[in-house]
């Protein structure tokens, strides 16, 4: 289709500009605001440009953190992230495409039953079954440590739909060839299946280890060791300071930092992201 | 290389539909055999079931003098050529030819020297290196072949191998099939529904309607004696004319033509007459049989021409020479000798 419409590609490049600045505009803010000392925003207006402290706010963060507020040093803090984040994206991938496998290529009793319970838990977020999940979690005690923080989080079943869906797209021939060149189930799992699947899991990596790298509020209620505390709870408790002001230049630093990693991962994985979410290779 | 025994073969799916009903077949060592029928007759079911990836409702399965029903595919010692080839899509061409050596814990120094030879006697040596997608349908297609003749089965089983192919290649495939597998002697089992790849190709065809064997035999037996109506019908192309007879004493009528026929061979009022178009001669013996067409079109096919048209108001097609006269009718002749009659109820042939 050929257009020639000036107007149009005027009108709808200003609403792109419109919708970039939009997103961009309070990132940039964030960085101003972190590269400022902490007496700047007393006045109670934000800076737009960039001032002195740069260095010396993430410096302290890395190295010491915010004593007032409990909080470990910012290093510290991105670690546990980055462990739960991998935990969690790595175990949910390894269990879903498990479960997939075996929902699509086996018949065995309570297959279904199995499968709308798996289905059931696309509905249960964790929100929900948040007093439960917490019983449980208390009793084994895992409070104040990586498997609890990261189990129940796992243990979910959006992915496995998504194995499912893919799987059923793989042709069933493939499965008969490789059952007369000799290979037993697992094999053809792992030497057909998973190869197969790579687009897929990649995408489904980026998305995960966002979602686990952003969770929030679990953390925050599991965790009462400063040495567990995630990144993105220790912002909340930096930000939520009592009878004093927050100190915003630090609190921004941290936030800033703790984007890094997700965009690295986006950054890193988005060709194979991209190809996992458009297209199926056959 | 090994004899396969169909003995009694049944397959029915839950549900209850009968997909394959009580078929014996043996077939010989190093024999081809071809399995034709149209579309849900259970060919390929049969084939599967012999290949071990559908289960064996009942009957024995046996490859080498082995009851191999309840063995899994590779312990059958077959191999597999089928339809969209089912190549490994993330496995170069070496890769594709070599997994099935490397599940039965073949050294690689072996397996290399197996999977050059294959390569060099399907020419596909440029390609190893390359993944499916990288090469076109003909090469899928040896690959394919390739993956099979490497692990030296007992037995070839191809699933309708050509279907993805356009009609020349197809038509050059299937000559190199049929010279590979007599210089390789593999006892093969083939299921198509192309009556002309099946013609071509046979030691011996098996022709298969709704579950059942319609009849087994040469390809020339089968063409010159049909046993069904069905079969009839289905071989040869353009497909044979069946016409519908009156019984007089001593012959048959059909329009103003009186075609011999015994007394004795069948019993009804009526009775099916087959006759080939190609033998429908505009210029016949004393003997033969005159009827006068009346032409409805005509079909150049640059060889020969189709004359399609009808005798007493039945359609018939007549194959004759691209230089004979066409006006509003044509004269054409049957020997008697190339007359097939049929029972119309059964559709089994009497004469």
């Amino acid at each position: 289709m050929v257009e020639n419409r000036p107007w149009l590609n005027i009108f709808s490049h200003i609403v792109l500009i419109l919708g970039v600045l939009t997103v961009a505009f309070p990132v940039y803010l964030a960085f101003i605001a972190s590269t400022h000392g902490p007496d700047d925003f007393m006045s109670g207006v934000m800076p737009v440009l960039p001032g002195p402290h740069l260095i010396d706010n993430y410096w302290q963060m890395l190295s010491q953190g915010v004593s007032t507020s409990g909080a470990p040093p910012l290093w510290r803090m991105m670690f546990n992230s980055l462990v739960m984040a991998l935990m969690i994206a790595v175990g949910k991938i390894a269990i879903s495409i498990l479960s997939a496998f075996a929902m699509v290529y086996f018949r065995f009793p309570l297959r279904g039953v199995a499968f709308w319970l798996i289905f059931i838990t696309l509905m249960l977020p964790v929100e929900v079954r948040i007093m439960p999940t917490f019983k449980v979690v208390a009793d084994l005690h895992l409070l104040n440590s990586y498997a609890g923080l990261s189990i129940p989080l796992i243990a979910s079943a959006t992915a496995t739909f998504l194995f499912r869906q893919f799987f059923l797209t793989v042709p069933d021939e493939l499965t008969e060839a490789s059952r007369v060149d000799g290979a037993t189930p697992m094999m053809f799992f792992r030497d057909i299946l998973l190869p197969l699947s790579r687009t897929n899991i990649a995408a489904l990596f980026v998305i995960l280890f966002i979602y686990g790298w952003n969770q929030y509020l679990w953390p925050l209620l599991i965790t009462t060791d400063p040495q567990y505390y995630t990144v993105v709870m220790g912002i909340k408790r930096m930000a939520d300071v009592a009878d004093a002001i927050p100190q915003w230049n630090v609190v921004m630093a941290t936030v800033i930092l703790a984007m890094l990693p997700p965009v690295v991962v986006v950054v890193a994985m988005q060709r194979l992201f991209v190809k996992g979410l458009v297209e199926t290779e056959k | 290389m090994a004899a396969i025994e169909l003995s009694d073969v049944r397959k029915t799916y839950p549900g209850g539909f009968e997909a394959v009903k009580g078929i014996s077949l043996p077939i010989r060592d190093g024999e081809f055999v071809v399995l034709v029928g149209p579309s849900g007759c259970g060919k390929s079911t049969l084939l599967r079931m012999i290949a071990g990836l559908e289960r064996i409702t009942s009957g024995t399965v046996k490859i080498a003098n082995r009851v191999v029903n309840n063995l899994e595919p590779m312990q059958r010692d077959i191999a597999m050529v089928f339809q969209n080839y089912a190549l490994y899509p993330h496995m170069t061409v070496f890769q594709n030819l070599a997994y099935g050596l490397k599940n039965r814990g073949m050294a690689k120094s072996e397996i290399d020297i197996r999977v050059d030879e294959v390569a060099r006697i399907l020419e596909i040596e440029p390609y190893l290196a390359r993944k499916p997608r990288a090469l076109s349908g003909g090469q899928r297609q040896r690959v394919a072949m390739g993956r099979a003749i490497v692990r030296e089965p007992a037995a070839f089983l191809f699933d309708e191998p050509l279907s993805n192919l356009d009609a020349k290649l197809r038509i050059q495939m299937r000559g190199e099939i049929k010279q590979l597998q007599k210089r390789l002697g593999t006892t093969s089992v083939y299921v198509t529904h192309d009556q002309l790849e099946a013609m071509t190709l046979a030691d011996r065809l098996v022709v298969l309607n709704t579950g059942e064997i319609e009849q087994i035999g040469t390809p020339l037996d089968i063409y010159r004696r049909p046993a069904t109506t069905f079969v009839a019908a289905f071989i040869g192309s353009p497909a044979m004319n069946l016409v519908k007879a009156h019984r007089r004493s001593g012959a048959a009528v059909f329009g103003d033509a009186s075609l011999p026929m015994a007394d004795d061979i069948a019993s009804g009022m009526e009775v099916t007459v087959g006759v080939r178009p190609e033998d429908l001669t505009v210029a016949g013996t004393k003997d033969a049989l005159r009827l006068t067409l009346k032409i409805a079109y005509v079909e150049e096919l640059g060889a020969t021409r189709l004359v399609h048209g009808t005798v007493d108001g039945q359609n018939l097609v007549a194959s004759v020479p691209v230089d004979c006269p066409l006006g509003e009718t044509l004269e054409v002749h049957a020997e008697p000798s190339a007359l097939h009659f049929f029972d119309p109820q059964t559709g089994r042939r009497l004469n």
